[in-house]
């Protein structure tokens, strides 16, 4: 009797602990969407969007820098995700367990884990510098390629250690070459993974500012090529906040930027979705 | 009437790194005929299966001596080019393996590899799933995903894509293991379709197919061809201990 009353006690102080922690992690969550979209929503508008800022920002709207937020994005996809996942097939099915692919596995474990502002260091350095691209567009999406490509290539990875040997099997049986079977059984199969990866990337180059700063700059200034340099939202915010020019429109860019970041997502979700509806 | 050897294979050992699956194994198909090859687990059957097409290939640290030819020619010659050598030597595997897309493209897998047209396509998808007797049952929903068919209609459709390449051997590894006796029976009234074109052998899933649908025999134990015949006269007089023990049941 005692041992069974006792069970019941450690049950409902389970019950009660995890439901504790399940609620003020979304309690947390509501707090600080709470204090951001209070204080921003009020000054959006579409004004607030489409005008460029004036007077440092504490005037006219944000578009300069939503323009830039996308450019750098964009910029840093194109380079990162060709890049790792060729290097992600290039471990799974290229080669077998190896000195080579432990590695280069250890090399992009060690990668994940330096800080963003050692990335934005080395950025500065060697693109801004060295190549001399100035604070660009490029250095900037250059230097976020670099960041999320351990993001990437181990998204990738897991993705393709989850498709079933019998896919590859069955694509070599009908007489498929290992390129054939890699772009056309495993690939797609592998790209609901490599679109996680994708978000992951687009969430962390979102809020990177730093390493930004760093390497984009943070001109106002409406880019025109490549080699322009830009100020992305998240350092508009972070300029606008540290120097106290305006902490409206500081909020104004916040609640922006969590708009933008929804609006990713549910974007990259329907799409995901829309895709494997038609395979399965 | 005696018919052409179509695959001869010739003091052929199979081994996985120094394991040996198969041992000096010398068989003769025969064309157009539906070979069984049957046995206990472990026997190295689907091993000869996937050393015809090289499928074995894809397995790190195997070897084999020996040859194997198809139409008289070896192979396993560096000069032949495997993925034609697969296309002309089709496999169903033992358990049903639709890829996740149409029931249409995974059809279409095959014949697109080798760069066939959209034109010709439709064409030659309508002619394999009606060999593979599926057409009537799928031909309103060729677009929609293969993972919703049913198991035996999963496997018919395996077939099917083989068939879409028109091979001239087919190799089926337990094609009707996992499938009811419904599915089992409109599979094995497929072959005996097929046997008019192809030549076939067979991994039966059990000795009672073995003696519906083969035409010859050969049983296999631990890696070794212990003796091969007619059907009728491998299950009524086998000339073997071992494969009368087998076949009445006493071990297997």
């Amino acid at each position: 009797m005692r041992v069974n009353r006792n069970r019941y006690l450690t049950q409902s102080i389970a019950k009660i602990f995890i439901w504790i922690s399940a609620l003020s992690t979304i309690g947390v969550m509501i707090l600080i969407l709470f204090q951001i979209l209070s204080k921003g929503l009020p000054i959006l508008s579409l004004q607030f969007f489409l005008d460029s800022p004036r007077s440092m920002g504490r005037e006219g709207g944000i578009f300069t820098t939503i323009i830039g937020t996308f450019a750098l994005i964009l910029v840093a996809i194109l380079f990162s995700v060709p890049l790792g996942v060729g290097t992600a097939v290039f471990l799974r099915e290229y080669t077998r367990e190896s000195r080579i692919s432990r590695i280069i596995r250890f090399g992009t474990d060690c990668l994940a884990g330096v800080p963003s502002i050692i990335f934005g260091l080395f950025g500065f350095a060697f693109f801004v510098i060295f190549l001399n691209m100035g604070w660009s567009i490029l250095s900037g999406g250059l230097t976020l390629a670099a960041m999320n490509l351990p993001v990437i290539i181990s998204t990738t990875e897991e993705a393709i250690k989850a498709i079933p040997y019998s896919y590859r099997e069955v694509s070599y049986s009908l007489g498929g070459t290992k390129w054939q079977t890699v772009t056309r059984a495993v690939l797609p199969s592998a790209l609901p993974g490599i679109f996680t990866g994708i978000i992951l990337e687009v969430g962390r180059s979102i809020g990177e500012t730093a390493s930004v700063i760093l390497t984009a700059g943070s001109s106002l200034v409406m880019p025109n090529s490549l080699f322009s340099p830009i100020r992305t939202m998240s350092v508009h915010f972070y300029i606008l906040a540290r120097e106290g020019l305006s902490m409206d429109m500081a909020y104004g860019t916040g609640a922006a930027l969590i708009l933008l970041v929804l609006m990713i997502n549910t974007t990259a979700h329907w799409l995901l979705n829309r895709y494997i509806r038609h395979r399965v | 009437m005696p018919r052409e050897n179509k695959i001869v294979i010739k003091d052929f050992n199979f081994y996985y790194q120094s394991l040996q699956a198969l041992r000096d194994i010398n068989l003769d198909i025969r064309s157009k005929e539906i070979f069984a090859i049957f046995g206990p687990a472990r026997g190295g059957k689907t091993t000869l299966l996937k050393s015809l097409n090289r499928l074995t290939d894809l397995i790190f640290g195997s070897s084999h001596t020996g040859a194997i030819l198809l139409d008289g020619i070896d192979i396993y010659d560096p000069k032949i080019s495997l993925t034609h050598l697969r296309r002309r030597i089709g496999m169903v595997f033992d358990l049903p393996t639709p890829l996740p897309m149409s029931i249409f493209d995974n059809v279409a897998y095959g014949p697109k590899l080798s760069g066939k047209t959209k034109k010709c396509l439709n064409e030659i998808i309508e002619k394999a799933l009606r060999s593979a007797v599926l057409w009537e049952e799928v031909k309103d929903r060729l677009h929609t995903s293969a993972l919703r068919l049913s198991g035996g209609q999963q496997q018919r459709l395996c077939i099917a894509r083989v068939l879409a390449l028109e091979p001239e051997v087919l190799l089926l590894d337990e094609p009707c293991s996992g499938l009811d006796p419904i599915s089992t029976a409109s599979i094995e009234k497929t072959l005996g379709q097929l046997k008019k074109e192809y030549t076939i052998i067979l991994v039966p899933h059990n000795i009672q197919q073995a003696s519906r649908v083969a035409d010859r025999a050969g049983f296999f134990l631990n890696g070794e061809l212990i003796e091969e015949g007619p059907v009728y006269q491998i299950f009524t007089k086998p000339r073997d201990k071992r494969t009368e023990n087998y076949i009445t049941g006493r071990f297997g």
